[in-house]
């Protein structure tokens, strides 16, 4: 396989980088340090590595790194920071949404992907925008209520979840009631210390060796969480094809 | 489970798309990769290389031509969605499209794909065969335009020949709002791989019905039988339920982990019957 060079726009900070055909976008991302988009099923069906690309939020294990070449990406932690979080993101904090962390990256993507559209869901029209987004702890009521307490302080403050943040979530903070604690922080900082510069992504050291993913990508395996995840195997059974 | 190696083209047209699968040996196409990249995962299929159509711009298309509405192959779920012309002119494929996967999977997967991996329980594919709609296949040496009844001739086989690419759908637009019916039934309400589902379209004439069924037979079917029973003119409720048994005979479902073939195929007249009900009763209550 030829590896090629693609650029990355992901939190508004450009990445060039080298990597093979069958590289994913999820591989990729968390290569560069965006560790807060989760590897969990591979294959679409647990929302754990949900960003924005170019706007739309997708999985991103089922999106080729190639074809993301020239796109921008939003990922959770480029739509606010410990510092300055996003609407979304505090209520999550605030309504107890969150438990162990691991699926709500791709869940407030999710719910960002929602507001965007739709400012006033019905419960109905929450439960179906996180349908793909799998919660293991279960917490799926408090997940909802977060999403509720999103639109409700969003329309509140005046201000749309489009108009409310940039894409790194600078402005969120101008609709936002500041919690003092970052104890149940939506962060996907992988268990670290809350850290003030955290929006900027760890990525120096990709943009310093193009060579790097490649290599990091194998690291990362090493910590696969899909090892932890129970087997989604709905689209495996195989027994009508109906795959 | 690393993706396996595979070489990955991009082409800008479709043109050079067709020429690519030509010359390349083990090359299949790649619309949104819902389906493929998760079959390769899981080596459930392999290929040598891989011809992306995501750049091939015309291929995304919605379009009303000569007298049909044209989706082009590439248009995702989600496009379909937000189509004015689809609710319009098809709104019981809109009305599936609703139910397909989740919100994420539908910003990529494509209608195209959908019908092109001939999945049983492919969410569109009812709904079109309903539409009486036709797959367009472009290959090097010109265009050709199967019935989608025609289309699929089992699990995960079509009459897609290698050097040819689906390249758009083409659903036949009556005069006024056709009356439809659309049911399906999954494990649950949102982000489910259709059980059984079923779909009925009348034109506004009162003319005859198209009945179509999935999951519950190696391909997508139409309830031949079903259709014929009805005919043209007014239904009865005897008529209906008629029908729906016949369509339930027609149903050659199996077991698998999502339901019995004795459950899918009561399931399958059950779902007709409300599905001819709605037709009956000018068939836009839901989903419109």
């Amino acid at each position: 396989m030829e590896r090629k060079p693609i650029r990355l726009t992901v939190n508004e900070r450009t990445h060039d980088v080298v990597c093979e055909p069958n590289a994913t976008l999820l591989d990729v991302l968390r290569d560069l340090g965006y560790t807060d988009v989760k590897s969990g099923c591979e294959q679409g069906d647990c929302g754990a590595c949900a960003v924005m690309l170019d706007g739309k939020a997708v999985n991103s294990c089922l999106v080729l790194a190639w074809q993301a070449d020239g796109c921008g990406i939003v990922t959770n932690r480029g739509l606010g920071s410990m510092d300055a979080p996003h609407v979304i993101q505090e209520a999550f904090a605030d309504s107890g949404g969150v438990q162990c962390g691991f699926c709500t990256s791709g869940m407030v993507i999710a719910t960002k992907a929602l507001l965007d559209r739709n400012p006033d869901p019905t419960e109905d029209e929450i439960r179906e925008a996180l349908s793909g987004n799998l919660c293991r702890c279960t917490g799926y009521g408090q997940i909802i209520g977060a999403v509720r307490l999103a639109a409700a302080r969003l329309n509140d403050s005046g201000s749309s979840p489009a108009s409310s943040q940039s894409e790194d979530g600078r402005e969120a903070d101008s609709a936002s009631r500041l919690r003092v604690s970052g104890d149940a922080s939506p962060h996907g900082g992988e268990g670290r210390e809350p850290d003030p510069t955290d929006h900027v992504p760890a990525s120096d050291r990709a943009a310093k060796d193009d060579g790097e993913a490649s290599s990091l990508r194998e690291e990362g395996r090493e910590h696969n969480p899909a090892d932890h995840v129970p087997v989604f195997d709905e689209q495996a059974d195989g027994g009508d094809g109906a795959c | 489970m690393t993706l396996p190696a595979f070489e990955l083209f991009r082409p800008a047209t479709l043109d050079e798309a067709l020429q690519i699968l030509a010359e390349t040996p083990g090359a299949a196409p790649l619309g949104g990769g819902t389906c493929l990249l998760v079959d390769l995962r899981h080596r459930k299929r392999s290929v040598d290389a891989l011809v992306d159509l995501g750049r091939i711009e015309p291929l995304r298309a919605i379009r009303i031509d000569d007298g049909a509405l044209v989706l082009g192959a590439m248009a995702t779920i989600a496009d379909l969605l937000d189509s004015p012309q689809v609710m319009e002119s098809a709104p019981v494929l809109h009305a599936a499209c609703k139910t397909f996967a989740a919100p994420l999977v539908r910003n990529r997967a494509t209608l195209g794909g959908n019908i092109a991996h001939a999945s049983p329980a492919a969410d569109a594919a009812p709904p079109l065969l309903a539409l009486d709609a036709e797959v367009e296949l472009q290959s090097p040496t010109g265009t050709r335009r199967l019935p989608m009844a025609d289309f699929f001739l089992a699990p995960c086989q079509t009459a897609r020949t290698d050097g040819e690419l689906v390249t758009a759908i083409r659903i036949p637009i009556s005069n006024g709002t056709p009356s439809w019916g659309y049911e399906k039934i999954g494990l649950r309400k949102a982000d489910a791989i259709s059980v059984v589902s079923a779909a009925a379209v009348r034109g506004q004439d009162g003319g005859t019905v198209r009945i179509a069924l999935g999951a519950v037979a190696p391909v997508p079917i139409r309830a031949r039988a079903a259709e014929e029973r009805l005919g043209s003119g007014a239904w009865s409720a005897a008529d209906i339920a008629e029908a729906a048994r016949l369509a339930g005979e027609e149903a050659r479902p199996i077991d698998d982990v999502r339901g019995s073939a004795a459950y899918r195929k009561r399931q399958a007249e059950i779902l007709v019957r409300r599905c001819l009900k709605r037709v009956a009763e000018g068939g836009e209550a839901r989903g419109a």
